[in-house]
């Protein structure tokens, strides 16, 4: 089966840049916004919190669990939500308890014991300090991932290729960051695996377009840089598209199947795998353009090298026979 | 077929080897290497725990106090006023002629102790090294016993580790239900802190009225008994002796109402003092103190000797295990605190284990199935090398051991779309060439060679953010990063070298009029 054909006319992306480029910047404010006005909704792991998942062997009693919770002091302000179906609720509070023996779980399973016949699931309770600990770790770990791809990519590519590529990334991950904002998921470091994972993913097609470009710029007759890009993206269009379809494909089973507890997850890997897709096509490739890489001057520096190297062998061959 | 050449063979090798030893994991068996599953898959507790570090401090204080009491008595030498003040040991020597005794007692006995004298007045404090170690070995202690108590409760295979400089990390697997977790919970927690103290007979009657700052004045604490907290006692502070003497402790039965107790026995420096002082103090009482609860008060009608002494409590046989455990492998220094706390039922871990099978299930049928349709023959030589990949990412855990986390599955899913990655890239390339009018030798040659720079730098970028995870990682996460790690290490194997190694050795086969059945496009060679 072929879906790109072979013979496919190329397509003018670069004459379109300008669109895309608004459309991007309008998704960035509009993520920017959103975590400026809504912000991220850190979860336990991050905030510090208890979270209590229990399930009842019929439908959850949620408003009876509210009424019980809304008379008890310390847990007037716990949130009470269905989770995953009408049998389980997750109870979230700002409360810590430092106590080993007694804690939340056990004042929470004597306050509900009268709504019927539950089973607490499970307990996540993260105090103050770890909370800070790991949301700490958390921001060193996106700021190292940044800096080590930087770097490879500086070192493959030329500066303004890896430019480009961690300017999508950003792109990428503001935008997956936006629509964890909009729809208030609650941010744990499941999520902060996702979106590191998106940092190393969303490069991926990237590098596919951008290694097909840097091909392009050695082999083609054009010196046009936006031709050389429309072309090698036209003939990359494929491959980007069906890399991505194969890894959105078994994401969107791990959303569909894998659980309430990897929702979050998946949902920010959807979210980045499309966004990452786009913004190889639409966003990496015309920042290039418009770093005004030169593809002469690209092709002289080359050639230099090439000269260079030839040089060097002749010199080596000379050597070896004895000539010098 | 073609000849064999080295990168099929080390693609059957890598291939033979993951079935193998994935077997151990897949089948459950009892023998050799295999992944255990994390505590959030099969259920279990997990905490974070830290340690009241000055609590511990406090406590070594008042056990000097304890010792200077005995080397003072022992000695006849008489003082007075004998108590504990901003964690320092005060006392007041009443007779000078003692000085110079009192002194060299404190040189022998008491090291990297500061003495303070002023006349007859001395106060003690722990030099900073001292309460430097105090600490440290208070977590450590805590981090052996508690290891010790959960051990002879009996649980499979718990954990307990020192975190970094000052936390505990408490893992135990296999809890059934959240009764049980409390207690395991409970018996971490038991301070297990046993005192003998003397009753102050003088002051005893006022108990009642008495405020605790009075009690302390007179270097008493007050405390209540274990099932009557109504009935008070007025207990000398410095105990007599403590727990650290004790060698045994067992459950028995009580002969006369068949309740449980608790009997234990002292080391022989516990039994003399414990003699000593029930010889010297007959018709008083000296209370058996648990965790500053009294259970019990008896009057002392002559000297105890052989050191061995009974709790005795409203227990439950349950308690009484419990505590007799506790007991055995001696009292925390400091309490312990719970910073982070996670556990997970085993109906969840089961659910959780069920749900991401069958999103891998699905995820990997997707994929396959759309492989082989796009690119026919093709994409089933990729699915061949995705299942090779598969049971290799389960081998390597398998060996090392590692542990399988809900993230860890979700890794492995993600893996099954991204190694196939490879194959697309690879795929494509070799389209491209056969359109162009390359032979199929070419085709495969050199499309496996214009693929590979940016298969390669991809899953780099992939790796370095993985690596990045693991190191600042915690728990489940961990366990997320290794698998996709393993997972793109292993596709480089299989999707790179194991697909290439099998279009060299099939490649007589390709049949360059069937370009539809090996490569799914619609077109002849030239």
């Amino acid at each position: 089966m072929e879906v790109f054909k072979h013979n496919q006319p190329i397509i003018g992306f670069m004459s379109n840049a300008k669109k895309f480029a608004i459309l991007s910047l309008t998704l960035v404010i509009i993520s920017l916004g959103l975590l400026f006005v809504k912000g991220l909704n850190y979860g336990i792991d991050f905030a510090g919190g208890t979270v209590i998942q229990v399930k009842y062997s019929g439908d959850a009693p949620i408003q009876k669990v509210r009424e019980i919770l809304k008379k008890t002091k310390e847990y007037q302000e716990a949130s009470v939500t269905y989770f995953g179906s009408n049998q389980e609720i997750a109870i979230r509070t700002k409360n810590t308890s430092k106590n080993v023996d007694v804690d939340i779980s056990d004042q929470m399973r004597k306050l509900l014991k009268d709504t019927g016949k539950l089973e607490i699931r499970s307990v996540d309770m993260v105090g103050p300090a770890v909370g800070d600990e790991l949301r700490e770790k958390g921001l060193m770990a996106m700021i190292l991932s940044i800096l080590g791809i930087l770097a490879y990519i500086s070192f493959r590519f030329e500066w303004r290729f890896a430019l480009a590529s961690v300017l999508a990334l950003v792109h990428d991950v503001t935008i997956s960051l936006g629509a964890l904002a909009l729809f208030q998921i609650d941010v744990n470091l499941p999520i902060l695996a996702a979106i590191l994972t998106i940092l190393g993913y969303s490069l991926n097609d990237t590098v596919i377009v951008f290694d097909r470009i840097r091909e392009g710029i050695r082999t083609m007759k054009s010196t046009d840089l936006s031709e050389v890009i429309d072309e090698s993206v036209t003939r990359t269009l494929s491959r980007t598209t069906l890399t991505s379809l194969t890894t959105f494909f078994v994401v969107l089973t791990l959303y569909l199947f894998g659980g309430e507890l990897l929702k979050g997850f998946s949902f920010t890997l959807l979210v980045g795998v499309v966004v990452g897709t786009y913004s190889s096509i639409f966003v990496a490739s015309p920042i290039l353009m418009w770093l005004k890489f030169s593809i002469k001057e690209f092709r002289a520096k080359e050639a230099e090298k090439l000269k260079r190297e030839k040089e060097k062998e002749k010199m080596r061959a000379m050597y070896e026979q004895g000539t010098i | 077929m073609g000849t064999l050449n080295y990168r099929v063979v080390i693609f059957l090798f890598a291939f033979v080897f993951g079935i193998v030893f994935s077997v151990p994991s897949l089948i459950q068996s009892q023998e050799g290497k295999k992944i255990t599953l994390g505590l959030d898959l099969q259920g279990g507790l997990h905490m974070l725990l830290s340690v009241k570090t000055d609590v511990a401090v406090e406590s070594k204080v008042k056990s000097i106090g304890t010792t200077i009491k005995y080397k003072l008595d022992d000695e006849d030498i008489i003082f007075d006023d004998l108590k504990i003040e901003d964690k320092a040991v005060k006392f007041e020597v009443l007779d000078k002629d003692d000085l110079p005794k009192v002194q060299k007692i404190l040189q022998d006995d008491f090291k990297d102790i500061q003495v303070k004298q002023d006349g007859l007045n001395f106060t003690l404090t722990l030099s900073p090294k001292l309460i430097e170690e105090t600490k440290k070995n208070a977590i450590n202690q805590a981090v052996d016993t508690i290891r010790n108590r959960l051990n002879m409760y009996g649980l499979a295979e718990p954990t307990v580790a020192k975190q970094g400089t000052d936390k505990i990390l408490v893992e135990v697997p296999g809890i059934k239900t959240q009764a049980e977790e409390q207690r395991i919970r409970e018996l971490i927690a038991k301070a297990a802190h046993l005192q003998m103290m003397a009753v102050d007979e003088d002051r005893d009657a006022r108990v009642n009225t008495m405020s605790k700052a009075e009690a302390k004045q007179y270097g008493d604490v007050i405390l209540s008994d274990v099932s009557n907290p109504k009935q008070k006692y007025l207990l000398h502070s410095i105990p007599i002796l403590d727990g650290s003497m004790l060698v045994d402790a067992k459950v028995g039965y009580d002969r006369q109402n068949n309740q449980p107790v608790i009997n234990f026995k002292l080391n022989g420096q516990g039994a003399k003092i414990f003699g000593d002082f029930s010889g010297k103090n007959v018709g008083k009482r000296m209370a058996v103190v648990l965790d500053n609860k009294v259970y019990s008060a008896p009057v002392i009608r002559e000297r105890i000797g052989g050191g061995s002494g009974q709790i005795s409590g409203n227990f439950t046989p349950q308690e009484a295990h419990d505590v007799a455990i506790a007991l055995r492998s001696g009292a925390l220094l400091a309490p312990v605190q719970v910073e982070e706390k996670r556990s997970v039922g085993p109906s969840l871990g089961a659910d959780s284990i069920r749900a991401s099978m069958i999103a891998l299930i699905i995820g990997f049928l997707s994929v396959v199935v759309f492989m082989f349709i796009y690119y026919g023959m093709a994409g089933a030589i990729a699915n061949l090398a995705l299942v090779a990949n598969l049971f290799l990412i389960l081998a390597i855990m398998s060996l090392f051991e590692a542990t399988l986390t809900l993230p860890g599955m979700a890794g492995i899913v993600l893996t099954v779309g991204m190694a196939v990655d490879a194959n697309v890239i690879i795929n494509e390339r070799i389209r491209e060439l056969l359109h162009e009018g390359a032979s199929i030798t070419k085709a495969i040659e050199q499309g496996y060679n214009n693929a590979f720079t940016a298969i390669w730098d991809a899953n780099i970028t992939t790796l370095i953010a993985a690596v990045v995870l693991f190191a600042y990682g915690t728990g489940p996460i961990k366990g997320f990063s290794l698998t996709i790690s393993i997972g793109i290490l292993a596709s480089m194997l299989t999707a790179i070298l194991g697909t290439h190694g099998i279009y060299q050795w099939i490649l007589p086969k390709i049949d360059k009029n069937r370009l539809n059945f090996w490569f799914g496009i619609k077109k002849g060679a030239k």
